[in-house]
C-alpha cells in the first residue's frame, strides 16, 4: 500500500503517464463504476417488489438515478483543488440556507427540512452533507498534520453550526450523518488517540443531555427501539413487522414477488426506509449478503482510493465520504433488523427516494475526481 | 523545505494508512454485527418469525350457508335466495366512521334509517375484521360509483351476499313469515360460531319455525388478508352446506287464488286438508310486501304498516281473535247431545226468544219471529238460537269445555306456525281465574251460540271443522309437506326435525255416540243444501256435497230489545261474518274456515268466499264468481 502511494506522489515514476487510457480521460474510475451500476440495479429489481410491482416507482426511481450518474460524471471532472476552493463558499450558502429553512421552510411531521423553491422543494441539509467534509478537510490540510488543538477546535465549530441548524428542524439522523461526516475527517487527521477516546467518552456522558433536547417523536423512537413490544400496534409496529419480515425469509427467502409482509402491506415504508426488510423476506440472508458483499466493495474501494489519494485533503475526504456512505448502510440496516433505533436514514440507492441518491452519486464524483486528478501540490 | 514536506508527507501517510486501516477493521466489525443480526433474525429465530408472519396474514373466514329453499306443495318457489351487493364498512380500517359516512352519502344515497341501523349495527359485538352492512341492494350505477371512489374511502367494501327473497311477496308473507337482518337480542341468543358468517334469520312464521333447518351449517375459509384485514386471496375452503330445502302443504295457486278473494276486505281464510292437516291455504288480508324486511324497512315505511288502520301487520289467520258466533253451534250442540245433556232428538219452540227464568232477560234468537219447532237438524240449518240457549241451560259448563277443548279450542295445536295464538276457551276455572265471578248459566247461553267469552282463530275454526269433517280423528295442522333431498339427510338434521317435529297431535275425539258426528254434520249439510239453510245460495250447483256453517259475530253489543240497523252503524262496527265448511262431507278432502272483519252475515260474505276455495280446490275452478259485493 504504502508503495503505491510512493508512485503516485513521485512524477517520475512512469505509471501515471504511460497509463492514460480512456478511462483516465473521463476521470472516471471503473470498478467504482460498475459497483455503482450493480447496485442501482439491484435496487431498481427490489424496488419493483417493494413499490407493489409498480413500474411508475421504478421509472422515478431509474430517472432519479440517471441524474445522479450524471451528476457523478460532471463532479469527476473537476479537479480536487477546485472543490476545495469553492467548499468554504459553499458552506456559508448551505448555512444560509439552513437558516432559511428554520425561518421560511416547509415540512412535514412536525418537521421543517425543505425549501420550497418555485418548481422544486430543496432539502439544503443534503448540500451541507457534501459540503461540511469539504471544508473541514480543506480547512485541517491547510496545517501539518495532525492538526494542533486550535484546528481541531476550529473545526468542531464548523461541524457544530450544522449540525445544531438540522438538529433543530429537526432531523437527527441528518444531522448525526453530517455531524459523522466532519468527525470522520477529523480521525483521518490523525488526531491522537486519546483525544479520539477522551471525546467519546465525553460525547457519551453528555448523552442524557441529547435526551433533554430531543423532540417527543425522537423520544418515543429511541424507547420503542429499547422496547418494541410495549406498544406493538403503535410505535413498535413498523420494527415488529420488519422483523418479522427478515426472520420470515429465513436462509433462501419466500421468493421475489411472494414476500407476504411485503405484499400485503404488513411492512410499513417497504419502499422507502425499510426496503431491507423486503429483500431480507423474499430473497433470504443469501439476498441480504449478496447487497452487504456490494457495499463492503463499494467500502473497501473508497478507502482504498482514499489511501492512494495524493494528498492530504482528498485523503481525507475521500475516507470521509466513504466512510459516511457505509454509515448510512449500517445505520438503515441496523434500524431495520433491530439493532439500532429507528432514525429516517434511507439504504443508500436501494431505498426509494430523490435527493439521497444524487447527494450520494455527487460523493462518488468527488472520489473518482480524487482519483484521477493529479496532485494538488504543484511542484 | 522539499525535504521537510516529504518527511512530513511520510508522517501523514503513516498515520493515515494507519487510520485507513483501522477504518476498515471498524468497517468490518460492524458487518460483522449486522451479518449476525441478519443471521440470528434468519436462521436462529427463522421459526418463531415464521409463525408471527403467518398469523399476520392468514385469517379464518367463517362463510354463511345458502338459506334452505321454500317450495309450494307443487315444487313452486315461494322463497329463493337472491345475489345482491351490499356496501359494507370494516371499522378496523376506519378512524373517523362519521366523515366516511358524509363522504359516502356524497356518492350514494344514504336513509336517516340505514345510518341509524349501521350505527346500531356498528355497536354489536362481532369478530374482528368482520364488515358491518351499510347498504343494501346497491344498483349497477352505485357500486360504480362507489368503485371508483374506493381508493379514497379505505374500509369501505361492495359485498355480494345473498339475500332472501319473495316472489310472491303480499299473498304469502302471513303464511310463510319472512326473515330479516339479526338483532341485537337474537344475536345473544344465536350460537356465534354458527352464524358467524350469516346476517339473516327467520323472524316470523316459517322461515323462523324451520330456521334451524333451512339455515344449514356455516364454512370456513383459510384466507390470505392484507394488513387491512381486505382479503386477498381463498386459501382452503370447507365449504358451508346449504341450508334444507323444505316444501310446504301450501298450494301457490290455492293461495293466490284466496288471497284475490279477498281483495279489498279485512279477512282471513285457513283451508287444511283433514286427512293429513296439511294446510293448503292460509291467508289473512290486508297483507305486506316482507322483502322490504329482508334487508331493513325504513322507518316511515315501518310506521306507516303500523300505522295503518286495517292492520296490514297483523295475521288475522292465526291470531285474528273473533268470537266464533254460530259456527261453533256443530261444536256445542255436539256435546250436548255426546254428554246426554240433552236427547238427540231434542226439540224447542221458538217464539223468537229464550228466558231462562219467567220474566228473566229475554235471549233473543237472530230471527225475530222466531224458527217455530225446531230440532237439531233445523236448528243447525237455520241457525236457530234459541235450540242453544234451552240446550245451553241443559249443558254443564265443564262439558263444553272439555268438548271444545278436545277440538282444539283454547290451545295452539298447529305445528309450525309459531305466531300462532291460543285465543280463548271460557270454562269455570277459567272465568273464575280471570273475572273472580263464578259461572253464570247466561254465560252457558251465550257460549252455546259462540259469543261471549269464547274467542278463536281462523286457524283454529278450520282445525276444528277438519276433525270434525275427519269424524273425531285427530290431524295436527301443519305448514310442512316434507324435506327435500330426505335420503341425503345428516343425523343431526335428522335430529332437529325430530325435535321440530315433537309436537304431539291432540288424542282423537271417541264420541260416547259416534254416530252422533252424522247427526251435527248431516245438519251442516242443510245449511248449505236444503231449502232452509242460511247458506242455501252458497250450495247452488255444487256437483259434491258441502257441510258448512255461517256464524255472524257481533262487533258491539245489542242492548236488550235494540234493533240491529246495519245501516246505522260504522262499517268497523258491523257484525263480522263467518263460515266454516268441509267437502265433500262423506269423504272430506277439504276443511275451510272464512273470516271476514264486518261483512255482517256469515251467509253473505263468509260463504261464498268458502265456495270458491273448495270448487277451486276440488275442480280445479279457479275462476272468482264473487261480484264486488
Amino acid at each position: 500500500m504504502s508503495k503505491d502511494f510512493h508512485r503516485s506522489v513521485s512524477p517520475d515514476q512512469s505509471g501515471l503517464r504511460k497509463q492514460r487510457s480512456l478511462w483516465s480521460y473521463t476521470h472516471l474510475d471503473l470498478p467504482l463504476l460498475l459497483l455503482l451500476l450493480a447496485l442501482c440495479v439491484t435496487g431498481l429489481v427490489i424496488l419493483y417488489s417493494a413499490s407493489g410491482q409498480d413500474w411508475a416507482y421504478v421509472e422515478r426511481q431509474a430517472i432519479r438515478m440517471a441524474a445522479g450518474f450524471v451528476a457523478l460524471v460532471f463532479l469527476a471532472q473537476v479537479p480536487p483543488r477546485v472543490i476545495m476552493r469553492v467548499g468554504p463558499w459553499l458552506y456559508l450558502l448551505g448555512v444560509a440556507l439552513l437558516v432559511g429553512v428554520i425561518l421560511f421552510g416547509v415540512g412535514a411531521k412536525g418537521a421543517q427540512r425543505w425549501l420550497a423553491l418555485p418548481g422544486f422543494r430543496f432539502q439544503p441539509s443534503e448540500l451541507m452533507k457534501l459540503v461540511l467534509p469539504i471544508v473541514v478537510a480543506g480547512y485541517i490540510a491547510r496545517y501539518s498534520l495532525p492538526p494542533n488543538v486550535k484546528a481541531i477546535f476550529v473545526s468542531l465549530v464548523l461541524i457544530a453550526i450544522p449540525f445544531a441548524l438540522i438538529m433543530k428542524q429537526p432531523d437527527l439522523g441528518t444531522s448525526l450523518l453530517i455531524g459523522a461526516s466532519g468527525v470522520f475527517i477529523l480521525l483521518f487527521s490523525g488526531i491522537y488517540w486519546r483525544w479520539i477516546f477522551l471525546s467519546a467518552g465525553v460525547l457519551a456522558a453528555s448523552l442524557p443531555g441529547l435526551w433533554m433536547i430531543m423532540k417527543d417523536y425522537q423520544k418515543q423512537r429511541v424507547l420503542t427501539f429499547l422496547d418494541p413490544e410495549s406498544d406493538p400496534l403503535g410505535s413498535g409496529w413498523n420494527i415488529i413487522q420488519s422483523k418479522t419480515a427478515i426472520g420470515s425469509g429465513g436462509l433462501s427467502g419466500k421468493g421475489f414477488l411472494s414476500g407476504t409482509q411485503s405484499q400485503l402491506d404488513f411492512l410499513p415504508e417497504s419502499h422507502t426506509d425499510f426496503i431491507i426488510a423486503v429483500i431480507g423476506e423474499e430473497l433470504g440472508m443469501k439476498g441480504v449478503l449478496v447487497l452487504l458483499a456490494l457495499y463492503l466493495l463499494i467500502v473497501g474501494r473508497g478507502l482504498m482510493i482514499a489511501v492512494k489519494a495524493p494528498d492530504s485533503f482528498s485523503r481525507m475526504l475521500a475516507a470521509s465520504i466513504t466512510l459516511t456512505f457505509f454509515v448510512y448502510v449500517f445505520v438503515n440496516i441496523g434500524m431495520v433488523s433491530g439493532i439500532l433505533p429507528v432514525v429516517g436514514v434511507p439504504l443508500p440507492m436501494v431505498s426509494y427516494g430523490g435527493t439521497s441518491i444524487v447527494t450520494l452519486m455527487i460523493g462518488f464524483g468527488i472520489l473518482m475526481s480524487i482519483h484521477t486528478h493529479k496532485s494538488m501540490l504543484r511542484r | 523545505m522539499d525535504q521537510r514536506r516529504f518527511n512530513d508527507y511520510q508522517k501523514e501517510n503513516r498515520f493515515f494508512l494507519n487510520r485507513a486501516v483501522v477504518a476498515f477493521l471498524f468497517v468490518l466489525v460492524l458487518m460483522a454485527i449486522l451479518v449476525s443480526r441478519i443471521y440470528f433474525l434468519q436462521v436462529v429465530e427463522h421459526e418463531r418469525f415464521s409463525l408471527l408472519s403467518e398469523n399476520n396474514r392468514i385469517k379464518l373466514q367463517p362463510v354463511a350457508p345458502r338459506r334452505g329453499l321454500i317450495y309450494d306443495r307443487n315444487g313452486e318457489l315461494l322463497a329463493e335466495n337472491r345475489p345482491s351487493f351490499s356496501l359494507t364498512l370494516l371499522k378496523e380500517e376506519v378512524d373517523d366512521v362519521d366523515s366516511l359516512l358524509e363522504d359516502v352519502a356524497t356518492l350514494v344515497e344514504l336513509s336517516a334509517t340505514e345510518v341509524d341501523s349501521f350505527k346500531k349495527r356498528l355497536k354489536h359485538r362481532r369478530r374482528p375484521h368482520s364488515t358491518v352492512p351499510l347498504k343494501s341492494r346497491l344498483t349497477e350505477e352505485e357500486i360504480a360509483k362507489l368503485s371508483v371512489n374506493f381508493y379514497r374511502l379505505p374500509g369501505l367494501q361492495i359485498e355480494a351476499d345473498l339475500v332472501r327473497y319473495y316472489p310472491h311477496p303480499d299473498s304469502l308473507v302471513h303464511a310463510i313469515g319472512y326473515v330479516g337482518r339479526i338483532n341485537e337480542r337474537e344475536l345473544k341468543a344465536l350460537d356465534p360460531n354458527k352464524y358467524a358468517a350469516t346476517h339473516y334469520i327467520g323472524k316470523l312464521g316459517v322461515e323462523k319455525y324451520y330456521e334451524p333447518l333451512l339455515h344449514g351449517q356455516v364454512g370456513l375459509q383459510r384466507v390470505e388478508t392484507n394488513v387491512r384485514g381486505r382479503v386477498m386471496r381463498v386459501l382452503e375452503q370447507e365449504d358451508p352446506t346449504p341450508g334444507l330445502d323444505i316444501q310446504l302443504s301450501l298450494d301457490l295457486k290455492l293461495q293466490q287464488f284466496t288471497a284475490k278473494l279477498l281483495e279489498g276486505k279485512r279477512a282471513a281464510v285457513v283451508a287444511i286438508e283433514p286427512k293429513t292437516g296439511e294446510i293448503l291455504s292460509l291467508v289473512s288480508n290486508p297483507s305486506y310486501d316482507p322483502n322490504e324486511f329482508v334487508t331493513g324497512i325504513s322507518f316511515d315505511d315501518y310506521n306507516s304498516l303500523r300505522d295503518d288502520k286495517d292492520q296490514p301487520l297483523y295475521n288475522r289467520a292465526i291470531r285474528g281473535a273473533y268470537p266464533p258466533g254460530s259456527t261453533l253451534k256443530p261444536f256445542t250442540a255436539l256435546a250436548s247431545i255426546d254428554s246426554n245433556s240433552v236427547p238427540v232428538d231434542h226439540k224447542v219452540w221458538d217464539p223468537g226468544f229464550y228466558q231462562l227464568s219467567e220474566n228473566g232477560r229475554k235471549w233473543r234468537d237472530w230471527k225475530k219471529t222466531g224458527h217455530g219447532r225446531v230440532d237439531l237438524n233445523r236448528a243447525l240449518a237455520e241457525s236457530c238460537d234459541v235450540w242453544f240457549y234451552d240446550t245451553a241451560s241443559k249443558t254443564p259448563i265443564d262439558v263444553y269445555s272439555d268438548y271444545l277443548g278436545r277440538f282444539g279450542f283454547g290451545q295452539v295445536t298447529s305445528l309450525d306456525l309459531p305466531e300462532a295464538g291460543r285465543a280463548i276457551l271460557p270454562s269455570n276455572e277459567w272465568k273464575q281465574r280471570r273475572e273472580k265471578q263464578p259461572w253464570y248459566p247466561g254465560d252457558s247461553l251465550n257460549l252455546s251460540i259462540g259469543q261471549g267469552y269464547m274467542i278463536a282463530t281462523p286457524l283454529q275454526l278450520a282445525t276444528a271443522t277438519a276433525v270434525l269433517a275427519n269424524r273425531g280423528k285427530w290431524v295436527r295442522p301443519q305448514m310442512i309437506k316434507s324435506f327435500i333431498a330426505e335420503n341425503e339427510l345428516t343425523d343431526e338434521q335428522r335430529e332437529i326435525i325430530q325435535q321440530l317435529q315433537q309436537k304431539p297431535t291432540p288424542p282423537d275425539i271417541e264420541l260416547n255416540h259416534p254416530e252422533y258426528f252424522e247427526s251435527v254434520i248431516e245438519g251442516m249439510v242443510n245449511v248449505v243444501n236444503a231449502p232452509y239453510g242460511t247458506a242455501r245460495k252458497s250450495g247452488v250447483g255444487a256437483s259434491y256435497t258441502m257441510a258448512g256453517k255461517t256464524g255472524t259475530a257481533q262487533v258491539v253489543g245489542i242492548a236488550q230489545d235494540a234493533e240491529y240497523d246495519s245501516e246505522a252503524l260504522l262499517e268497523r262496527q258491523r257484525d263480522h261474518a263467518l263460515f266454516v265448511a268441509f267437502a265433500p262431507a262423506d269423504d272430506p278432502k277439504i276443511a275451510v274456515a272464512v273470516v271476514v272483519e264486518n261483512g255482517e252475515g256469515g251467509s253473505k260474505a263468509a260463504a261464498p268466499v268458502a265456495r270458491e276455495v273448495i270448487d277451486a280446490w276440488l275442480l280445479g275452478d279457479y275462476t272468482s264468481e264473487l261480484g264486488d259485493d
